[in-house]
């Protein structure tokens, strides 16, 4: 392998990477703070993609402004998500939570296949995103960069309004205790709100960049994706922000290596990529930043 | 009970009665879907039958019948057809059908009776599998990925290939194999050998890899959602490769996803195209004689293979000098060398016609047909 290709593998690796990372913080974030598992999350990545296919078709926006839009729509939806699904069901079981999720999970997927059909449609890309620039023998694509680097910002504004803002030192606080936030008088169902409301932001802006990369929308888009920036966010230790990038991060580089290294395994390379996971999780059960859970006596 | 003799009586005496008009005509039964969802093909392969028992009436010496029953697109309805056109039409032979599932529901009916069934337009292997009686006179689907591996070779003079393969699918591991071996018998080399899953939307790696071995031609027996994505990550990637892939991926849809990225793209398909340059003299009249009776349409494979379906039964009659149903079987399995419409046939030890692979390519956003080929396992 020449050096040339092992940085492009390296690339290739780098934005596979990033847009589980971005997946990954949104159900990171939802756990943190209400340890529900928002199966939805998947189908909120999907909607995004979609909703910006609508926007530059249907309503002939310009790419950019059919970008914010969609995840400002994406948003909203994933705070009706919260409001109609979860917020009722705040002091059933957890587990009914759960189940909850999944049925949205499931509406939403059908939804989509009965709005926009089940066959994969076209992406629109706009083209200065498609012509390829070489350096150094590695040939980079606009997009190849654009997608780490949008993902990287998006992180940081996250890290900011969760460690230097008001609404962010409630989401911390929720996450210790949500009772004794409430009675501390953080309002606890708008910070919720809110949470969820980033979460899909981040999501939609994930599904968005996933469709430039991999060019084409369908209603299931999202289950694979979802289910791997998932256990991305278990791996990294689910409920901290750095542990889902890190996780997003090793799941893409491990999936692209494991391919170019050993080519015959191509075929198989989740079953490996995940069998590494469990190693990890065996030796480190909480995840790599994960916080071993406090006992409360 | 004695009205119930009476009535077997009955059935009886009829039935003689049926097996000695019998004697007079060639009785073939076609049963194809004329309505439901695979009405289209269906009634073209229907009409392509019906050309061909216009142009070729008679054999032995005797005018054949044909007895037509709609199969609806339905697996029950297609083993009802067959039964029907057993028991009270008494045919002696069966064209059908369109569509696997359909071919195999039939075929378990005509092959317990002992009646052949030849296929039109049926690619799944399992159709034939383990049937005596069961034949088809289109390719199976594997057989595709020695079409590509041909034309690679002999019309393209590639020699290093890079193999990808979805190994959570029959049809693309089939297509793959087929091609793998194909190319290395004909003094190729495989350079790269990789495998994916369906699930998978990143190839990223698999492409760099493929190109970090120079190969001459990528062939991608994908389906044409996964094979789009393929096409357009290869262009991304700067891959100066051809592409190659099967039918699966003879669908509008690559180019308006691909886009431009599909360029170039070569895949398998069926051997006829009334555009076709290379044209044998079978093919020529039946497109011209089509043209004539049907001004408005346009002839296709479908029709074509419906007319090829008869016309191999009748070759079959013909050499067995009979029309028992079991001799025309075995005459059928005897079958090398048969020119149709879609090329010279030959039916191998499985019962599936070893034909030539059509070869298209998209030019320019569009679909051309270049030809065909005479795949060399």
């Amino acid at each position: 392998m020449t050096i040339e290709i092992f940085l492009q593998h390296l690339l290739n690796g780098l934005t596979l990477g990033s847009l589980y990372a971005l997946i990954a913080i949104g159900y990171t974030m939802v756990y943190g703070i209400l340890r529900l598992i928002n199966f939805a999350h998947s189908e909120i990545f999907m909607l995004g993609a979609y909703f910006v296919f609508w926007g530059v078709t249907l309503f002939h926006l310009p790419w950019p402004l059919a970008l914010v839009a969609a995840v400002a729509a994406v948003a909203l939806v994933g705070v009706l998500v919260d409001r109609v699904a979860y917020r009722p069901l705040r002091d059933a079981p957890r587990i009914s939570a759960l189940i909850s999720a999944i049925g949205v999970s499931f509406f939403l997927q059908n939804v989509a296949i009965v709005l926009f059909k089940a066959i994969p449609r076209e992406v629109y890309r706009p083209e200065w995103l498609e012509n390829p620039m070489i350096m150094g023998g590695v040939r980079v694509l606009p997009l190849t960069l654009f997608v780490p680097v949008l993902s990287l910002l998006l992180m940081l504004g996250l890290m900011y309004i969760v460690y230097h803002t008001k609404p962010g030192l409630g989401m911390r606080a929720i996450s210790k205790d949500i009772e004794t936030s409430a009675l501390m008088g953080v309002p606890v169902n708008s910070i919720i709100a809110l949470t969820f409301g980033l979460g899909s932001a981040l999501a939609a802006a994930s599904g968005i960049m996933w469709a430039l990369r991999y060019p084409q929308l369908q209603p299931i888009m999202g289950v694979i994706p979802g289910f791997k920036a998932f256990i991305a966010a278990v791996f990294g230790g689910i409920g901290s922000i750095p542990g889902a990038v890190i996780g997003g991060l090793v799941l893409g580089f491990l999936e692209i290596l494991i391919v170019a290294f050993f080519p015959d395994l191509a075929g198989y390379r989740d079953a490996f990529a995940f069998v590494l996971l469990i190693v990890v999780l065996l030796v480190k059960p909480t995840g790599l930043l994960g916080a071993r859970p406090e006992e409360k006596v | 009970m004695a009205r119930g003799f009476l009535i077997v009586m009955a059935l009886v005496v009829l039935g003689v009665g049926a097996s000695s008009a019998a004697a007079d005509t060639v009785r073939i039964g076609v049963h194809l879907p004329l309505s439901g969802q695979n009405a289209f093909g269906g009634q073209l392969e229907l009409e392509g039958v019906r050309l061909a028992h216009e142009e070729a009436g008679a054999v032995l010496g005797r005018k054949v019948e044909l007895f037509v029953v709609d199969n609806k697109s339905e697996e029950v309805a297609a083993a009802n057809a067959v039964k029907h056109l057993i028991d009270t039409e008494h045919v002696q032979a069966i064209i059908g059908t369109y569509g696997s599932s359909l071919a195999m529901a039939g075929g378990e009916v005509a092959e317990r009776a002992g009646v052949p069934q030849v296929g039109t337009s049926c690619t799944n292997p399992l159709v034939t599998q383990g049937k005596k009686h069961v034949f088809r006179v289109c390719f199976i689907d594997p057989f595709q990925g020695a079409g590509a591996a041909t034309y690679a070779i002999k019309k393209l003079g590639m020699k290093k290939a890079a193999v990808l393969v979805n190994v959570a699918n029959d049809y693309s591991m089939g297509l793959g194999n087929f091609f793998k071996r194909s190319f290395v018998n004909q003094g190729g080399e495989i350079v790269a050998d990789l495998t994916y899953q369906s699930s998978d939307q990143d190839f990223t790696a698999h492409l760099m890899y493929a190109i970090s071995k120079n190969p001459d031609v990528l062939f991608i027996p994908a389906y044409f959602t996964e094979g789009a994505v393929i096409l357009k990550q290869a262009k991304a990637l700067g891959a100066t490769f051809k592409i190659m892939g099967g039918d699966a991926m003879d669908n509008p849809e690559v180019i308006s996803i691909a886009g431009p990225a599909a360029e170039g793209f070569m895949h398998t398909t069926f051997p006829y195209d009334p555009s076709m340059a290379d044209m044998n003299p079978v093919a020529r009249k039946f497109t011209e004689d089509w043209r004539k009776k049907h001004p408005d349409q346009e002839p296709n494979v479908n029709a074509a293979l419906g007319f090829d379906a008869y016309m191999l039964l009748l070759d079959a009659i013909q050499r067995a000098g009979s029309v028992e149903p079991g001799k025309i079987s075995a005459a059928l399995a005897e079958t090398r060398g048969f020119l149709g419409v879609t090329g010279i046939t030959t039916i191998n030890e499985t019962h599936d016609a070893e034909k030539p692979v059509g070869i298209a390519v998209i030019q320019e956003g569009k679909r051309v047909y270049l030809g065909s080929i005479q795949p060399e396992l």
